[in-house]
């Protein structure tokens, strides 16, 4: 059977892709934010997984409001980004793994999580750019694990509630523990933390919410439930909402995690960016 | 905002708009016409002719005028999503800081230090 090694979570800002395209590693804005991958790049070196369960948020590249899933699960060979409207560099596919996705669908759908199928996935940044920070140079990465894309509606209201977010997390752990297939998996959960680009309101950020979840995140997960979604809007912004890919990812954990690294930096771009690897018992 | 019945509350977050059905609806036009910018042909095409493109997509007028004046807080208003029209910010090379300026009174300078008074 599959083995959930751990989870890693880190906010998937677009000037991020840019900053790793011109190695601005040790530039003074950058470094507090690349200081807290060393650790990452050393645990899955070590741990090397086979598979990469990537939660995100599409951001307008993979659905339009015609067609809205609320969680959507990609099914395809591979995986292919665009320039999203303001050419961003069109990379090699990333190698899926539709045997797994299917897997985890028909888990899922039996444990009465009713998703979206996609054969084919336009990913954005979302997807992409955790890869190219936890795998340097992804896809061209030897260690690159093959990939299944899950993405949660964060656009358009009604989102998901936080219980729904953990709860997805807890049925996708059971799905992944069932793959008969020796192979070990990290679960992703890309987004957030605080903050609001659009209106009066644009650049708030909160670091004492940003850390109130990351102090529970670990190890009280429920606590998070009690948030309602207009409170997370309130309080971690209107795209703080992405908030809810770490709580899926934290589900897909189990009850027992130690917390290898954490990285809190205000601000990135117009967001306080986060980043946490868990490791499973 | 006014509640539906038997739904969500929307509580009132000022400065902050909640992109509900209602606003998907409103903002149909618009959101599609962004959207369609994931592709270059089309960025080109909107270059090319703006007003033609906003015809093309059944926008409103006061969508069109919000665009003609680049003003994203009325784009907002008319239904705009933000994650669609940063595609049309990437049309006129405005950066997320330029665009959080424009809707906040600030200039891009100002707005990055109000960013870093939060740190
Ligand atoms: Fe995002």
């Amino acid at each position: 059977m599959a083995k959930i090694l751990g989870g890693i979570t880190t906010s998937h800002i677009p000037a991020v892709g840019n900053a790793i395209q011109n190695e601005l590693y040790d530039d003074p804005y950058w470094k507090p934010f690349f200081d807290g991958y060393p650790k990452v790049h050393e645990w899955v070196k070590n741990n090397k997984p086979d598979y990469v369960i990537n939660i995100y948020n599409d951001h307008g590249l993979g659905f339009f409001l015609d067609q809205m899933p609320t969680f959507a699960i990609g099914a395809a060979h591979e995986y292919r980004n665009e320039d999203e409207g303001w050419g961003l560099p069109e990379l090699p596919p990333f190698p899926g793994a539709p045997e797994l996705s299917w897997h985890i669908i028909e888990s899922m759908v039996a444990d009465e999580f009713d998703i979206t199928s996609c054969q084919e996935l336009p990913v954005d940044h979302g997807f992409v750019v955790p890869m190219q920070l936890f795998w340097p140079g992804a896809p061209n990465n030897p260690d690159m694990p093959r990939a299944v894309p899950v993405s949660a509606n964060t656009v358009q209201h009604p989102i998901p509630t936080l219980k729904r977010a953990l709860d997805f997390g807890k049925a996708l752990g059971r799905a992944i523990e069932s793959f008969p297939e020796e192979a070990k998996v990290v679960v992703l959960g890309t987004g957030g933390l605080s903050h609001q680009l659009e209106g009066k309101r644009a650049g708030f950020i909160n670091r004492e919410f940003d850390e109130y979840c990351l102090n529970n995140i670990a190890h009280n997960p429920e606590e998070l439930t009690k948030i309602s979604r207009m409170e997370l809007v309130e309080k971690a912004g209107a795209q703080g909402t992405e908030f809810l890919m770490w709580m899926m990812m934290r589900g897909a954990l189990g009850d027992n995690v130690t917390e290898l690294t954490r990285n809190y930096h205000i601000p990135i771009s117009n967001t306080g960016a986060g980043t946490l690897l868990l490791e499973c018992a | 905002m006014h509640d539906m019945p038997g739904h969500d509350y929307h509580i009132d977050i000022p400065g902050t708009t909640i992109f509900d059905g209602r606003q998907a609806m409103k903002g149909y036009a618009l959101n599609k016409m962004c959207y369609s910018f994931n592709k270059a042909v089309n960025r080109d095409a909107f270059k090319e002719d703006p007003e033609a493109y906003m015809e093309k997509f059944g926008l409103n007028d006061a969508q069109k005028d919000a665009i003609r004046s680049t003003n994203i807080l009325a784009m907002i208003e008319e239904g705009g999503n933000i994650y669609y029209l940063a595609k049309l910010a990437g049309i006129f090379k405005l950066s997320v800081q330029d665009v959080g300026g424009m809707q906040t009174g600030m200039t891009t300078e100002e707005f990055k230090e109000y960013l870093l008074s939060q740190a």
